[in-house]
């Protein structure tokens, strides 16, 4: 049960503004994943959230309850690190059970607490090791584990499966969701990876440079990206842009013509932008074919066979790079001419100030 | 031949031990092992043969006097005053060292203007030589008429005390703490400075505060520089002579003769060469035997 609410929160450091004023409502069970590039605040608007690092201005309020000053043991949230931070010279069961221990639990039901969290994270055959003698995927268990111990209102994680390797961040991916699931509590959880933030999220929040950039569902960032660096940013490959300049419009449709291309056109409802404009277009590399005589040409710079899907990159003559998602029979080679065209439905619109031109209404579930 | 199964042995423990790589170490090692068995092990040979002598520098020649020399050394009340002196005056220090050095590396490892001079200041004691470091102790710090303890003293209305006559092992126990404490607390604070901030903060959001932090996460963690400590530090002090020649001479009677100062005692002031080699080579038996214990108990706390 954990509601936090961030109202314009900011962090200042003496010679540096890291977070810029923050405004942020999570709701109870919900999984939030902050995400952005690196530097860009995340571990610091955690940290706060945690009480590890002050709050230089704004509110930031636990189920209500105004937290600035509350001290981080008191706040009921339970937060794993990066480098799980165990204590070496305790055994795993201590480890998990030192929160209660300082709280003065009584032993009996500290070590009824350690066994319950041991068997939810398959740790009961190694509660009497340190933590040097475990696998890395075992530390992090135990870190996530001394963090369910306490019982806390909600979860942080800074970056938790970094230290792993590919196969068991994928695995552990999907046990943390579970998690959040079964203990219906809040998780906060960061990452730079925007694949762990779409796979993981309820929501997401997109941090860039101490700002929020944009709050939604991941298939509404995917989507619906509000602003050039969301498109940017999430999705993988990445969208391709595009400028261009509006020729025509009407109720449903835009017509653009590209920098050295042809015309292309991004369908919605009433879009707001009169001709001339100098717009960008968004194309995903999944919503964008090779045609035979597309609007968009290029020369086949590269291609690499994934198997299910082939990226083609292709090089514009202005010297730009766009990728195009095809399928494994398309025959490009290298040094190919190509043109292209995007899925008219699936562009998305930006304004001369990096601004989504238009919200469209997608049916999700 | 036998080289060869030696280092053939070496390999496969080396491999089956840590799955490392596989080199021939010996003639890397050769030189520097060879340099070391001249260096120690002659002398220690030549100690050995004089204890076994009845050689008195004052009544040449040297005789073969069978286990006499040790004979005499064990039946000797005062072998084991020496040996009661050694320990008190190691003990003494290393609780010292281990106690204040803690203290004040914790000290110094907060947030304070002026904080490094502090530091500095701290350690400062430990590059003072040890015959100056007890003249000063001697001459301004304990002595009744001219030293800063006896002018305190008689600032409190009290009487100065004559420190080396009345607490002469004590006196020597302080003077030793005052150089031996810097060095426990630089090695201390080099440690509290890599205990891993991850760990202090998950301490805290544990709820871990003051005393507890102290008890389970830092004073854990200073456990191995502590072994450390403990080791060096008996090493050098069982070895101890400059402060007890500089200001006791061993006295009053033999309140302050150390093992060390005792061989010193029979080889130059009684220029007895064997029984000073018999008790010598006693004593190499003695620290050979703590090292054993202690380098035992560092590296299983090293592994731990
Ligand atoms: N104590 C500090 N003093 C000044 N600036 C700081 C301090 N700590 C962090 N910063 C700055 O604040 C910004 C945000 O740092 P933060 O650690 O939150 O980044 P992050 O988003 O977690 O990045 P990463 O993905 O690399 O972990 C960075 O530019 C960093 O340089
Ligand atoms: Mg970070």
């Amino acid at each position: 049960m954990a509601k936090l609410i961030l109202q314009n929160v900011e962090k200042r450091y003496e010679t540096f503004h890291a977070i810029k004023g923050i405004d942020l409502s999570i709701d109870d069970r919900e999984f939030v994943v902050f995400v952005g590039p690196s530097g860009c605040g995340k571990t610091t608007l955690l940290r706060m959230i945690a009480g590890l690092e002050d709050i230089t201005g704004g509110d930031f309020s636990i189920d209500g309850v105004r937290a600035n000053d509350i001290p981080p043991d008191k706040r009921g949230l339970a937060m794993v690190f990066q480098t799980y931070a165990l204590y070496p010279h305790m055994t795993v069961a201590e480890n998990m059970g030192f929160a209660l221990k300082m709280a003065k639990v009584p032993r009996d039901e500290i070590k009824a607490k350690v066994a319950h969290a041991a068997a939810m994270l398959q740790l009961d055959k190694v509660l009497d090791r340190r933590p040097k003698a475990l696998s890395g995927g075992q530390r992090q268990r135990v870190a996530i584990g001394r963090a369910i111990v306490r019982n806390p209102k909600g979860f942080l994680f800074d970056e938790p499966l970094s230290n792993l390797d590919a196969a068991l961040r994928v695995q552990m991916r999907t046990e943390l969701v579970k998690l959040n699931k079964q203990l219906q509590t809040t998780m906060i959880y960061v990452t730079h990876d925007q694949i762990e933030a779409m796979t993981m999220a309820d929501r997401i929040v997109v941090l860039h440079a101490g700002i929020v950039e944009q709050v939604g569902s991941p298939l509404e960032l995917y989507n619906n990206p509000a602003n050039l660096f969301v498109a940017g940013f999430i999705g993988s490959p990445k969208m391709n842009l595009l400028e261009g300049v509006v020729t025509a419009r009407d109720d449903q449709h835009v017509e653009v013509k590209l920098d050295d291309a042809g015309n292309v056109i991004v369908m919605g409802d009433r879009i707001a932008v009169a001709p001339g404009t100098r717009v960008t277009v968004g194309m995903r590399p999944e919503h964008t074919a090779l045609v035979s005589d597309g609007p968009i040409g290029g020369v086949a710079d590269f291609v690499e066979h994934l198997g299910n899907e082939t990226l083609v990159y292709v090089k514009r003559p202005d010297g730009q790079q766009m990728i195009v998602k095809a399928d494994d029979l398309a025959g490009v080679r290298m040094g190919d001419a190509v043109t292209m065209a995007p899925k008219g439905d699936r562009s998305v619109l930006f304004g001369p100030d990096g601004k989504a031109l238009l919200r469209r209404e997608f049916h999700l579930h | 031949m036998d080289q060869g199964v030696a280092v053939t042995n070496i390999s496969t423990e080396v491999r089956s031990g840590r799955g490392a790589r596989q080199v021939n170490t010996l003639p890397l090692l050769l030189p520097a092992v060879i340099l070391l068995l001249l260096w120690s092990i002659l002398p220690l040979l030549r100690t050995i043969f004089y204890s076994f002598e009845n050689y008195n520098l004052m009544t040449p020649p040297a005789v073969f006097n069978g286990g006499l020399n040790y004979r005499y050394l064990f039946t000797d009340i005062s072998t084991w005053v020496a040996i009661k002196n050694s320990v008190v005056l190691v003990l003494g220090v290393l609780a010292a060292s281990i106690v204040f050095g803690t203290l004040i590396a914790l000290l110094l490892n907060n947030d304070f203007p002026g904080r490094n001079i502090a530091r500095l200041l701290a350690i400062a004691p430990f590059f003072v030589m040890s015959p100056v470091a007890a003249l000063i102790w001697k001459n301004l710090l304990l002595d009744p008429v001219s030293g800063l303890f006896g002018w305190f003293m008689t600032l409190l209305g009290l009487h100065p005390i004559a420190w080396f006559s009345t607490a002469p092992m004590l006196s020597v126990v302080i003077i030793y703490s005052w150089r031996w404490i810097p060095f426990a607390t630089l090695i201390l604070l080099t440690a509290l400075q890599s205990l891993d901030t991850d760990q202090l903060e998950a301490a805290r959001m544990d709820g871990a505060k003051g005393l507890a932090r102290l008890r389970y996460i830092v004073l854990p963690h200073l456990l191995r520089p502590i072994s450390i400590v403990i080791m060096l530090e008996s090493i050098f002090l069982l070895s101890a002579f400059a402060v007890i020649y500089t200001t006791t001479n061993g006295g009053p009677g033999d309140a302050t003769t150390t093992l060390t100062y005792l061989i010193f005692i029979k080889a130059l002031n009684d220029f007895s060469i064997g029984s000073a080699s018999a008790a010598g080579v006693f004593a190499i038996v003695l620290a050979n035997v703590l090292a054993m214990f202690l380098i035992r108990a560092v590296s299983r706390n090293l592994q731990a």
